[in-house]
C-alpha cells in the first residue's frame, strides 16, 4: 500500500467546525479627537502594562466621539495604536462611520447592549450580603443544570448559560463550570469556576470545602491558599470582592 | 441470564487479575457455571495465576478472527468443571479487539455461562474500555493510597458515561474492592483507611482483603488464593464472593489483631 495522495473528495471527515464563542474585547472610546494628547495617553497607559498591550485587539469605539472624523484623522489614528503594538480590528459606532471603516478596512461593528466595564478601575462591587441559597428546583434559569450522579476525576460538567447545582460528590479531578452560580451538596474536592463568561456576581456555595481550585469570573485560588482559609473543610460561600474572593461561613 | 462482571481499577499493579482469579473461581465453587475473560492482550498473566499457562493453544483474539471457536479455544479449570479460561493473546496487541468481535465473543459465552468475568487491564484506552464497555457489573479493584483511588474514580467516570448500559441511560452496578489492606499501617497514618476511600469514592463495599503473603505465594504457585481458605486473603475472598451474590456478610480483617504467640505459630484465624 502507498501512501494515498489523491484528494478524495467523498472522504467526509469534517475540515472546520463553525462554533459560537464570546471573546473580551478592549475597547478604545473616543471622547474627543486629538491626535497629540491620544498618542501622549496612549503611551502612558502602555507603560503601566506593557504586556497587557502586546498584540491587543482593539474596538475603536467613535459613538462618544463629539468631534468629526475623517479617513485621514483615522488612519493617523490606527497607526498610533499599532505603533504600541495595538491591534485595532473593528470601528463601533451608528450607521454614518460604515463608509469610513470600509475605507480603512475595518469591520463595523454596531452600537449596542454590550457590557462593558472600566479596565484597571473596577466599578465599586456592591458589599456581597449572605445569601441563602434558594431551593434547587425553584426560580432554576434555563440552561441550569441538576446533576445528582458524583463527578468523578476526569468528567468536566458546564452549566452553560445558568446555575449548576451538584447533589452528589465532586471529587478531585473533577471540573464544574457555570456561567452562574455553582452549588454543591456533597465535598467540593475538585475544581469549581463560577461565572465563566465573566460574571463577576456569580458565587460558589459549597457543604464541604476542600476544593483543587475555585474561580469567579477568572479570579482564582488553588488549595494551597484555601488550605489556609479558616474555612477549610467547611460550609462556604465564595464571592468576588473588587478583584479577590471573598470566602464567608454559610 | 448471562451476567458480565468486568474487574478494573485504573492503575496497574493493584490486584485485578488475582481479584478476578478468585472472584471466577469462588462463583465456579459455588454451583455457577464461570468463565473468566483476559482482556490483557499482550501482557498475558491469568492463565499463570490460574495455573494453566502450559494448556493455551488458542486465545482470545484468534476466536474474534475466527481462527478458532470457542470450544477449541476455552480452558476447563482443573479444579472445578465449572469454571474455564478465555486466555487473552500474548503476540498481539490490543488493537486487535474490536467492538463487535468482542460482542459477539461475549453473547456466545452468555449462551452457556452463568457468570462472566471480564479482567480489565490497566489504564483507560481500548483494551480496559472494551472489558468494561458490555458489562452489567463492575468490580473496582482499589489499594489504599491516592494514587489509586484518584484513578478508581476516575475508572468510575468512564463506567458511568462510556458503557453500554450508560448509553442506554442505565447504571452499572459498581463494587468496591479494597485490596493490600494492613491495618497496622493505617493504624499508623501511613495508609488510607476504609472510610477514607469510601468517602472519597462513595460506591457500596464489596470487601476488603488484606495484605498477606499468601497472594504472592498462591500466584506463584497458579492457584486462585481463594481455594487457599486458611489465609486471611483467601477469607476476605470467598466472603466477598457471598455479598456479590447478594449475601449480607460483616466485613472481617479490618482491625490490628493482636496475635498471641500461639496465634503466631499457626497463623490464620
Amino acid at each position: 500500500m502507498t501512501a494515498d495522495t489523491t484528494l478524495d473528495l467523498l472522504d467526509n471527515d469534517p475540515v472546520f467546525h463553525l462554533k459560537g464563542g464570546m471573546l473580551t474585547m478592549t475597547v478604545v472610546e473616543l471622547v474627543r479627537l486629538s491626535h497629540d494628547h491620544f498618542a501622549r495617553q496612549l503611551a502612558e497607559k502602555v507603560e503601566q502594562a506593557p504586556n497587557f498591550f502586546v498584540d491587543t485587539p482593539v474596538v475603536i469605539a467613535l459613538d462618544k466621539l463629539t468631534d468629526p472624523i475623517n479617513a485621514a484623522g483615522l488612519t493617523k489614528l490606527l497607526a498610533t495604536c499599532r505603533e504600541h503594538s495595538l491591534q485595532p480590528v473593528a470601528l463601533r459606532g451608528g450607521e454614518d462611520f460604515r463608509a469610513l471603516a470600509q475605507s480603512a478596512g475595518m469591520v463595523l461593528i454596531p452600537v449596542g447592549r454590550q457590557r462593558e466595564k472600566i479596565i484597571e478601575a473596577p466599578a465599586p462591587q456592591p458589599t456581597p450580603e449572605p445569601v441563602t441559597s434558594a431551593p434547587p428546583a425553584a426560580a432554576m434559569p434555563s440552561g441550569g443544570r441538576l446533576i445528582t450522579e458524583p463527578v468523578r476525576s476526569g468528567q468536566q460538567v458546564y452549566a452553560r448559560g445558568g446555575d449548576l447545582i451538584v447533589m452528589a460528590p465532586v471529587s478531585a479531578g473533577a471540573e464544574l463550570l457555570a456561567d452562574g452560580h455553582i452549588h454543591v451538596y456533597g465535598p467540593l474536592r475538585g475544581r469549581a469556576l463560577a461565572g465563566v463568561q465573566g460574571n463577576t456576581e456569580a458565587r460558589i456555595f459549597c457543604q464541604n470545602l476542600e476544593a483543587e481550585l475555585v474561580s469567579i469570573a477568572g479570579q482564582y485560588k488553588v488549595a494551597e491558599d484555601l488550605r489556609k482559609e479558616q474555612h477549610w473543610k467547611q460550609a462556604v460561600h465564595i464571592s468576588l470582592a473588587g478583584d479577590s474572593l471573598k470566602i464567608s461561613a454559610l | 441470564m448471562a451476567k458480565i462482571i468486568v474487574v478494573t481499577s485504573g492503575k496497574g499493579g493493584v490486584g485485578k487479575t488475582t481479584t478476578s482469579a478468585a472472584i471466577g473461581t469462588g462463583l465456579a465453587l459455588r454451583g455457577y457455571k464461570t468463565v473468566i475473560v483476559d482482556f490483557d492482550v499482550g501482557l498475558r498473566n491469568l492463565d499463570l495465576i490460574m495455573g494453566c499457562e502450559r494448556r493455551v493453544v488458542y486465545d482470545f483474539v484468534n476466536v474474534i478472527n475466527g481462527d478458532s471457536n470457542l470450544n477449541q479455544t476455552l480452558i476447563k479449570d482443573k479444579r472445578s468443571d465449572n469454571l474455564f479460561i478465555l486466555p487473552a493473546s500474548q503476540t498481539r496487541d490490543k488493537d486487535a479487539l474490536t467492538p463487535e468481535g468482542v460482542e459477539r465473543v461475549l453473547n456466545e459465552l452468555k449462551e452457556t455461562f452463568d457468570y462472566i468475568v471480564c479482567d480489565s487491564p490497566a489504564g483507560i484506552e481500548k483494551g480496559a474500555h472494551l472489558a468494561m464497555y458490555f458489562a452489567d457489573e463492575a468490580v473496582v479493584v482499589t489499594n489504599p493510597e491516592v494514587s489509586s483511588v484518584r484513578d478508581s474514580d476516575r475508572m468510575l467516570g468512564l463506567l458511568a458515561s462510556k458503557s453500554k448500559h450508560a448509553e442506554a441511560g442505565e447504571k452499572i452496578k459498581e463494587h468496591l474492592l479494597l485490596t493490600r489492606y494492613n491495618p497496622e499501617r493505617v493504624e499508623n497514618g501511613e495508609m488510607l483507611s476504609v472510610s477514607d476511600v469510601e468517602d472519597i469514592l462513595s460506591i457500596p463495599l464489596l470487601g476488603v482483603i488484606p495484605e498477606s503473603q499468601a497472594v504472592l505465594k498462591a500466584s506463584n504457585q497458579g492457584v486462585p488464593v481463594i481455594m487457599d481458605d486458611k489465609s486471611d486473603a483467601g477469607q476476605a475472598y470467598a466472603d466477598a464472593v457471598e455479598r456479590l451474590l447478594g449475601k449480607d456478610m460483616p466485613h472481617r480483617f479490618l482491625e490490628l489483631q493482636k496475635k498471641g504467640l500461639l496465634q503466631r505459630l499457626f497463623g490464620g484465624r
